[in-house]
C-alpha cells in the first residue's frame, strides 16, 4: 500500500476560493462526469445499443408482413415509432444513475458545495443526450440500410431528432423524481417499464389506430406518444409538422415544470 | 458579522426522523481554530448534527449559524466556506482519483490547467500518486478515505467536517488521517470532526462535546471532561489476592468513596473527587502496611475517557469495531 508522505503544507492547503462557476459551466462539468464515467464502464451504454436495434429489426421483419404486407412499405411507417420507442426506454437511465449517487453519497458532497444545486442533475441529463444521439444514430443507421428513405431529407431527419432529443430530456425529470422517491434502481426500473410499456405500445407507433376498437382508440388518440410520433413522422416524411411538434414542445415544457421543481424539491431536502 | 469568534453557534437544535428525535435540542458554540470533537456512540445524532451545519439537512426547530450565517437562510454562503467529508467517502467510484479530484476543482471553479495542477499536488501530498490513474472503486478503505479528505481540500476551507474519518482504517491510515488533521488546524483550519473513537477525541480534540440519544451530555477540554468524571483515579495491586476484601474495607472507610475491584484478582481502584490523588495514595499504602497489607505496586492516574463516558452515560462506548481494538 502506498504510504503518505510528509505533507507540504502549501500542498494540502492551496489557493484561496476562486470565483464559483456559473449555472451553465457547473451543468456542463457535470456533463463532463457522465461522460467520463460512460468512458470507464463502457457497458452503461448497453441499453442504447441493444434497445435500438433489437427493436427496428424485430418489428420489421416481424410484423412487416403481416401488417403491411411487405417489410418495405411497413419500415416508412414503422421507422419513427421505433426511433421514439428506443429513445424513450433509454430515458430510463437518467433515474437509476441519479438513485446510484444518492445512494452511494456522491450527492452529499455536491450538496455542500457552492454551485447551482440543478447542475447535478441537468448535468447528468446533458451527458445523456450523448445516449440518445447513438440510439438514434443506430435505428436510423439500420433503417437507412434497410431501405428507408425519409421524404423529409437530412433536414427532416435531423429536425425529427432534435424533437425526439428534446422530449426525452424532459421526460426524463419523471425518472429523477422517482430516483429520490423508490429505493433501489430495480424498483425504477420496473415501475417505469410499467409506465413505457403501455404508452409506446398502446400508440400509433407500430400500427393505425383506425382497426382499433373504439375505446382503445380513444386511448391511442388522447396518447402523448402517439403526437410525438405523429410529429417525428411529419418532420422525416418532409410533411406539415409544425402544429404536432408545436404540440410535444409544449408537453416537454410541461414536463419540466412538473417534475423539475419536484425533482430539485427533493433533491434538496431528501438526497 | 461572525458572531464574536466562533465558527459554529447552535441553539435548540431538533431533528426527528419519524418517531426518533435524531437531534434532541443541542446548544453548541464551536470556537474558530482548532479541532472541536463530537464524540458519541453509534447513533448519537452526531451525523444528523454535521449534516445540519453542512446545509444537508434542515432543522425542525432551532437555529443554526456557521462562520456566521444561518444554515437555512443563506445555506450558500456557508457552502462557500465549508467542506463536508462525509461518513461514507462520497467520492465518485467510478471514476478515478486524478478525475474526482478534477471534478472537484471544476466544480469549484478553477480553471482547466489550475485544476490540474491542484490535482496533482493533492495526488503527491496525499500519497496517491500510485492509483491516480485507477478507478476509485478499485481503492483500499484507508486509500478511498485519503482520496475523500484530499478531495476535501482542493479549496481549502475555514471549515472543515469530518465525519467518522478514521472508521474502519488500519492504524497507519488512521495516523496519517490525524497527521492531517494536525497540519490543516496548524494552518488556521477549523475543524468539526466526530468519532466514536475515545482515543481519537482525546489527541485530537481542543474540545469534546459528549453526545448520547440526541443530546450533548458534557462539553470540555479533554482534562475538563476527565476530572469531570471523578477527579483522579488510583489504583492498587495487593501481595497477594486473599487480602483484598480486607483491604478493600480499610480503604472504604478511609476514603469515604466506594471501591472497586478489578478483573485481576489483586487489584483495586477508586475514584477520588477533590482529593489531590498523591496524598491518598500515600495515606492508602501507609495504612495498608501498618494493617499488615503489603502494596507492592500503585498508580494513579486520569480516568480515561471511557470511563468518563461510562460515568456520564451510565453505558460504555459500544466498540464500533472489534477489529480495531488493536489500534
Amino acid at each position: 500500500m502506498t504510504s503518505m508522505t510528509v505533507l507540504e503544507p502549501a500542498a494540502v492547503l492551496g489557493q484561496p476560493r476562486p470565483r464559483q462557476p456559473n449555472a451553465i459551466q457547473a451543468s456542463f462539468t457535470m456533463a463532463g462526469r457522465a461522460l467520463r464515467r460512460v468512458r470507464h464502464e463502457p457497458e452503461q451504454m448497453a441499453d442504447a445499443i441493444a434497445v435500438p436495434v433489437l427493436f427496428t429489426l424485430l418489428f420489421t421483419y416481424l410484423f412487416g408482413g403481416a401488417v403491411s404486407g411487405s417489410t418495405g412499405s411497413y419500415l416508412h411507417y414503422l421507422l419513427p415509432g421505433t426511433l421514439v420507442m428506443s429513445v424513450l426506454l433509454i430515458t430510463v437511465s437518467a433515474g437509476l444513475s441519479l438513485n446510484t449517487d444518492r445512494r452511494a453519497g456522491a450527492l452529499d458532497r455536491f450538496r455542500s458545495m457552492p454551485i447551482w444545486p440543478p447542475a447535478v442533475i441537468v448535468g447528468s441529463l446533458i451527458g445523456d443526450v450523448g445516449r440518445y444521439l447513438l440510439a438514434s444514430a443506430l435505428v436510423l443507421g439500420l433503417g437507412f440500410t434497410m431501405g428507408y428513405r425519409p421524404g423529409g431529407g437530412a433536414a427532416g431527419v435531423l429536425l425529427a431528432v432534435a424533437l425526439i432529443v428534446v422530449f426525452a430530456f424532459s421526460l426524463s425529470w419523471i425518472w429523477t423524481t422517482l430516483a429520490f422517491i423508490l429505493r433501489s434502481p430495480q424498483t425504477i426500473t420496473t415501475l417505469s417499464f410499467a409506465v413505457l410499456f403501455p404508452l409506446t405500445f398502446a400508440s400509433n407507433a407500430f400500427v393505425s389506430p383506425v382497426t382499433m376498437p373504439g375505446w382503445l382508440r380513444a386511448f391511442v388518440d388522447a396518447n402523448p406518444v402517439s403526437h410525438l410520433v405523429g410529429a417525428e413522422r411529419a418532420l422525416m416524411n418532409g410533411t406539415a409538422a409544425a402544429g404536432q411538434a408545436g404540440w410535444v414542445l409544449l408537453a416537454s415544457a410541461a414536463l419540466i415544470a412538473v417534475f423539475g421543481p419536484l425533482t430539485m424539491l427533493l433533491y434538496r431536502s431528501r438526497a | 458579522m461572525t458572531g464574536g469568534d466562533l465558527a459554529i453557534e447552535a441553539s435548540g437544535l431538533v431533528k426527528t426522523f419519524r418517531a426518533t428525535r435524531a437531534v434532541d435540542g443541542i446548544d453548541l458554540a464551536v470556537p474558530s481554530g482548532g479541532v472541536f470533537g463530537l464524540l458519541g456512540p453509534n447513533g448519537a445524532g452526531k451525523t444528523t448534527t454535521i449534516r445540519v451545519f453542512a446545509t444537508l439537512t434542515r432543522p425542525d426547530a432551532g437555529t443554526a449559524r456557521v462562520l456566521g450565517h444561518d444554515v437555512v437562510a443563506d445555506p450558500h454562503a456557508v457552502r462557500r466556506r465549508i467542506s463536508l467529508t462525509g461518513q461514507f467517502a462520497s467520492i465518485d467510484a467510478s471514476l478515478t482519483g486524478q478525475e474526482n479530484l478534477m471534478l472537484q476543482a471544476r466544480l469549484l471553479g478553477l480553471t482547466r490547467r489550475a485544476a490540474r495542477t491542484r490535482a496533482a499536488e493533492l495526488i503527491a501530498a496525499f500519497g496517491l500518486g500510485g492509483v491516480a490513474r485507477r478507478a476509485a472503486a478499485t481503492y483500499s478503505g484507508g486509500l478511498r478515505r485519503r482520496l475523500d479528505i484530499a478531495t476535501s481540500l482542493v479549496v481549502a476551507p475555514a471549515l472543515l467536517f469530518l465525519d467518522e474519518p478514521t472508521t474502519g482504517l488500519d492504524p497507519p491510515s488512521r495516523i496519517a488521517v490525524w497527521e492531517t488533521v494536525r497540519l490543516l488546524v496548524r494552518q488556521g483550519t477549523t475543524v468539526l470532526l466526530t468519532t466514536q473513537y475515545l482515543d481519537e477525541a482525546d489527541q485530537l480534540s481542543d474540545e469534546i462535546a459528549v453526545m448520547d440519544r440526541g443530546k450533548i451530555i458534557a462539553q470540555g477540554t479533554p482534562d475538563q471532561l476527565k476530572a469531570s468524571a471523578g477527579a483522579d483515579v488510583i489504583r492498587l495491586r495487593l501481595a497477594s489476592p486473599s487480602q483484598r476484601d480486607r483491604a478493600r474495607q480499610i480503604l472504604t472507610r478511609l476514603l469515604g468513596v466506594p471501591v472497586h475491584t478489578e478483573a485481576d484478582p489483586a487489584t483495586l481502584t477508586a475514584r477520588l473527587p477533590g482529593v489531590t490523588g498523591s496524598e491518598a495514595v500515600a495515606w492508602a499504602v501507609s495504612e495498608l502496611a501498618w494493617e499488615g497489607i503489603p502494596v507492592p505496586s500503585f498508580a494513579l492516574g486520569q480516568p480515561s475517557l471511557d470511563e468518563v463516558f461510562l460515568a456520564l452515560t451510565g453505558h460504555p462506548v459500544q466498540d464500533p469495531g472489534a477489529k480495531e481494538d488493536a489500534a
